[in-house]
Order: structure tokens, then sequence, then C-alpha cells
């Protein structure tokens, strides 16, 4: 009877629960499982049928158990090694949009709203959720209950389908740095539309000086046959990004060195200028690491080594005259584009006073 | 009241990403993508804190309503204080071309409605080169004038003065970010070690040269072809004033005979319905191709540049090596 049927309530911790013997590696993590807050007063720990390691959660819980340990434990392993209800493994993968655009709907938010909440949408493969898109979903929340419109919800995600008929809704965020009831009941919401939530928080209110983001997933817990109560159990969350994201989030972060944040857009040489500079400052911290092996205030690591030596080897080798040849015909090349660019705009030019006469 | 906008003020991050975003999940090979640009004006500035993108055009959506689903998403928008006013498009471009008909007539349609609207164009292969390629274009005002008479003879477009390098004009773009997007940049920093890609200072860049010119190319042989139409219509128009001419010399000497002879005069007949003037060819093209190709070469040289200072330093990298 170590799987039990789950209430059909509960949604994400439904499906076949996994055979306990892959949960067996994974508890030696379980220790982790503090961080979770759970809103019925239960023990909050990861109760684990097959190796009882931490929990102080009586093995007298079967029923929750057997869904549980498959979600819990590996919470520091972004392991795809877990079988079962989850399929999207233990990974969240945020592209950056999800958080400015989170960060700017908190900025927007009505008078007096402590904090936001909006639908995420994404893709699922085998390893990961890969979360890509999201919109803020008005609701109101008063001291007992919580109100969310999820008819806009649904709007929205329509709208949205149009453009992008891949993403589907992976889950919800708020702001906030904590779970609270509210948020039981707004999952719960949710679990209407879809299966497998996650549930993201960004913390905006900056507790410990720190905007933490963090991703959960719900689990059951409780007594069988009584009311089941929900955990939620953090997942790794890693950023994602494109290529041409990864390029403009550098731009973007410069803006935090200019003091009114504000920067503009660079024009060719200079950006060439840029990147250059980066790459001298990564040149000069090497140097000085050299510099301070040598004079023997470091001890010298050996792989370090290896990885200097293989990056003063990468630049080629060439025979001067060569090179010489190479260069000058590139040069060459690029000199007579640039004639024949402006040769062709004077060109041109000429055309349009010939034609106005 | 007309207020000149002086730059485009690109208020959070998430309009870059968004649009960097749609491109890579929708648009691939040659086809644009398309969006909205939400925001505001402040003083001399547009401000543009916000997008949505717009589906593709599908076959199988045949009545697809995109103005219901602007209205929708904007409607939707506002429920969550999200600036709703329509500011502004945006679109993709490929290597460049992007100054063509159904772009000025969209462009004039917003800015008759909007005095500052601008069109962003995403350039995102030059962006995965390393450099982000995003410009913000109006029309000017002279353009403008001319568009509203929808007259696009070359009288008027004489009249008008209006040469390719006054069709658009660029308005500087700056990026700013609210102190909380700051503190989500320094979160990130510390979290997300992603090795640098320095694209940008890859010398291999011959294909994306050879593409340009290849579209530069293209564009000079319609240019060409252009010029020879008009050439041709130079040449019938004063082939057929000679031929007017003639004809007037002609009639006047049979008068004077006729006179002399005491017959009546032939009357005059209108030498318009006998010579009908050819008609101008349409000047809106070329000026249009002029444009782009004037695009094309801004683009090839802002690269060769940055290629020139790259080799140089590689030979200095060369010559320490030696």
């Amino acid at each position: 009877m170590a799987t039990p049927t789950v209430p059909a309530s509960a949604p994400p911790a439904a499906p076949a629960p996994a055979p306990a013997s892959p949960t067996a590696p994974a508890p030696g993590s379980a220790p982790a499982a503090a961080p979770v807050l759970v809103p019925t007063a239960a023990p909050a720990s990861s109760s684990d049928p097959a190796a009882a390691a931490t929990a102080t959660a009586a093995p007298g819980q079967p029923p929750t158990s057997a869904p549980a340990p498959a979600q819990t434990p590996a919470q520091s392993l972004p392991g795809p090694a877990l079988p079962g209800h989850f399929p999207g493994g233990r990974v969240v993968r945020l592209h950056l949009v999800i958080l400015a655009s989170i960060v700017d709907s908190y900025e927007r938010r009505n008078e007096g709203a402590a904090h936001v909440i909006g639908t995420l949408l994404g893709t699922v493969d085998k390893h990961s959720v890969e979360v890509t898109n999201c919109f803020s979903v008005p609701h109101n929340e008063s001291e007992d209950e919580v109100a969310v419109d999820m008819e806009f919800a649904k709007n929205m995600y329509e709208l949205h389908k149009k453009v992008s008929p891949n993403e589907l809704i992976q889950g919800w965020y708020a702001t906030g740095h904590d779970i609270t009831e509210h948020s039981v009941l707004i999952h719960e919401y949710y679990s209407r539309e879809a299966p497998n939530l996650i549930h993201l928080t960004v913390d905006t209110s900056l507790q410990n000086g720190r905007m933490s983001v963090k991703a959960y997933v719900s689990t059951l817990m409780g007594v069988s046959g009584r009311t089941m109560g929900v955990m939620f159990t953090p997942l790794t969350v890693k950023y994602a990004y494109y290529d041409t994201e990864r390029i403009r989030v550098d731009l973007i972060m410069k803006t935090r060195f200019s003091p009114n944040r504000v920067i503009g857009l660079l024009s060719d040489l200079r950006q060439v200028g840029g990147v250059l500079a980066r790459i001298e400052d990564a040149l000069s911290t090497v140097l000085q690491y050299a510099e301070d092996v040598l004079s023997g205030k470091v001890s010298a690591d050996n792989t370090v080594g290896c990885f200097l030596m293989s990056l003063v080897n990468q630049v080629p080798k060439i025979v001067p005259d060569d090179f010489e040849t190479m260069l000058n015909s590139n040069i060459n090349d690029l000199l007579m584009v640039t004639y024949l660019a402006n040769l062709t705009q004077s060109q041109i030019a000429l055309n349009e006073k010939l034609v106005n006469l | 009241m007309l207020r000149i906008c002086q730059g485009v003020l690109l208020s959070g991050v998430q309009v870059v990403l968004k649009i960097i975003k749609h491109y890579q999940e929708e648009g691939q090979g040659t086809e644009v993508v398309q969006g909205v640009l939400l925001g505001l004006v402040v003083e001399d500035r547009l401000e543009i804190t916000n997008c949505f993108p717009f589906p593709q055009h599908t076959e199988d959506d045949a009545d697809f309503d995109e103005v219901q689903y602007q209205m929708e998403m904007m409607r939707s928008l506002r429920h969550v204080n999200i600036d709703h006013l329509h500011v502004g498009w945006y679109q993709s471009t490929y290597y460049g071309s992007f100054v063509t008909r159904a772009l000025l007539d969209s462009q004039f349609s917003y800015q008759h409605a909007i005095e500052e609207s601008v069109v962003l164009i995403y350039d995102p292969i030059k962006t995965a080169q390393g450099s982000l390629s995003l410009k913000a274009y109006r029309l000017t005002p002279k353009l403008m004038e001319v568009c509203k008479e929808k007259d696009f003879s070359p009288e008027a477009l004489k009249k008008g003065n209006i040469t390719f390098e006054h069709m658009f004009e660029e308005v500087p773009i700056v990026i700013k970010n609210s102190h909380l997007i700051n503190v989500l940049m320094w979160e990130l920093e510390k979290k997300s070690a992603v090795a640098d890609k320095h694209e940008l200072l890859s010398l291999a860049s011959s294909n994306h040269l050879g593409k340009n010119l290849q579209l530069l190319m293209d564009r000079v042989d319609e240019m060409s072809q252009d010029i020879v139409k008009y050439n041709t219509y130079m040449r019938n128009t004063s082939k057929q004033q000679q031929q007017k001419h003639q004809y007037q010399q002609r009639r006047q000497q049979e008068n004077m005979q006729r006179q002399s002879r005491g017959e009546p005069p032939l009357p005059e007949e209108d030498l318009s319905k006998l010579f009908k003037p050819p008609q101008p060819p349409a000047r809106m093209d070329s000026l249009l191709i002029a444009g782009q190709i004037n695009t094309y070469c801004q683009n090839i040289k802002e690269f060769t540049a940055q290629n020139l200072g790259k080799l140089f330093m590689a030979q200095a990298l060369q010559e320490y090596n030696n």
C-alpha cells in the first residue's frame, strides 16, 4: 500500500507515484528540506518512506510520502534522474524577460496592493521547464480572502496563445518573499487550469538585502482520509538566455554604473572598444594572479596554470610574411568595399539632383 | 502644436527583451515579426514602457481580426496599470532591408494618428554578431505632407524638395532602468555566471559582408532599371515636344498657303489631344530604393570600420608575438 491513490482534488501529486527505490540515493540531500513554508501547521519536512533520513515526520505517513519523496529530496540536485509526476525534473529555466516583467508590474501595482501575481507561460521538455513569458493578473487581497480575476487570466492566455501557440501555462508568480496561505488558495485556482504548476516568488521587498528568486512546486501532505495540506517544495532556478539576449543583457548591465541609470546605444567602433575593455580587465586579473603566484602570495594551482598555458598558445604562430599578406588582402577587401559603398551613395545623390532638375 | 520628438527613452528592460524573444521564437528566415509599442510622451521624449507582439498572418486564420486582438490586449493591459497608449510599432528586419512601401504606409498611418510615433527596427542578425542593433525612425515632416496629399507625382516631390536622405529621420535611443531593475541586475550578476561570448571580436565576417553586398547589388539593379525607365520617359517627352513643334510649323505653313490661296484657314486643333503626353514614372519607388541603398551603404561602412579595427588589433598581437 505504498502507493495510495491521492484524492483527486489535489493536482500535482496525483500521478503514478514513483516506486520507492529511486528515492533511495536522493535522501542524502534531503536534509536541506528546510526553507519550505507550510500553511497547515504540519512539520515542514519531507517525509521519506524508504530511508527516513531526516524525516521528522513519522513514517506513519505513507500515503503522502509516496508522492512526496519523488519531489522533495533532490532540491539541490538538478537531477533529471527522477521519474514520476513532475516531468520537468528539478530545474526551472527562467528567461530574463520574466523577471523584468515581474519587477515592472510590481512597480506599477495599484495603490495599497502589497504585491502582484500573474501567470507564467512556457514549455516543458524532458529535463526542465522553460519559462519564457508571463503576464500579470489583477487580484485583490485582504486578510481573509483572495480574489483573482481568472476571467482576465484566461483572456490574456488566449491572446498570448495566438502569438505563440507553443506556450502553455506553467505556473504563476507572486512578489513577496514568503509563501502565505493565500498562495495555497491561488495555487488551487491555477491548478484548475493546468497540471504541474510552478510557483515563483520574487522578493521585491528586498529582505535580507537581496532580491531572491525562488521556485516551488506543491505537494500534498497530511494524513490520508483527512484534510490534505499542501506543501511547497523548492526547485532549482537557472537562468537561460538566447544568444542575442545575452548581448543585450550585457549592455543593460552597464546601466548599473551610470549615475542616472541611463545609457545610450553605442556606435560601431565604440562597441568594439567596449568589448576590448572587458577583455583588458580579464587580462589584468589574470596577470595579477600570475604575479601573485610568482611572488609567492598565492599558491600555484596546476589547472589554472594549464589554462593559462593554452591561453597564451592560442595566438597562432604564423610566419610573418604570410600574415602580412593575409592582413593586407583583408584590409584591401574592406577598403574596396568602403570605397564602393561611398561611390554608390554619391551616385544616388547625383541621381537625385539630376532627376529634380 | 507640433511637438518634435527629441529622443526615445526605452524604459524597461523588458521592452527590448520582449522584442528579442519574439523574434527568436517566431521569425526565422526572412519573415518579419511585428508588434506594437506602448508608452507615453514625456516632454520632448517618447518613453516606451511596454510592448506586445502581433501574431503572424496565417492562411488558416482568415477571420482573425487584428484590430480586435489589439483592442483586447490594450484593454487587458489597462487592468494591470500598464500604459496602454499606442506610441509606435516595431519590426524586425533582414540585413537592414526595411525601407519598403509597406513600412512607409504603416508608419504614415501611425504618425498621422499620433504625432510622435516611431518605428523601431530591430536587426537580429547584426545583434547576433555582437552589437545590439535597434534603431528608431520617424518620417520627416516634409514626407508627411506629401503622403497626406497622396500625391506621388514628380512635381509634387520636387516641390517638397524631398531627397532620399530626407525620408526618414533617426531618433536616438536611450535605455533607462528603474532602481529595482538595477537590483535585479546585481542579483543576476552573482547568480548567472555565464561565459561571455565575444562574438563581436570574431574576424570571420566575410559571410555577413557578402550577403550585405548581394542585397546592395540587387537594389542597385532595381535602381538602374528605374533609371532606364526614367530616361525613356525623358526621351519620349522630348520626342513628343519635337513632334508637336513640327506639327505646329506644318500647320502654320499650311495656313499661310491657304491664306495665299484665299481659303479659310484650318482650325487650330487641340494639340494636347493629338499628342498625349507620356506618363511620368512614379517617383516614390525610386526614392524608396535610393533610401534603401543608402541604408545598406551605411551598414556596410559601419561594418567595415569595425573589421578594420579588429584587423589592426590582430596585427598588433602578431607583432608582439614575434
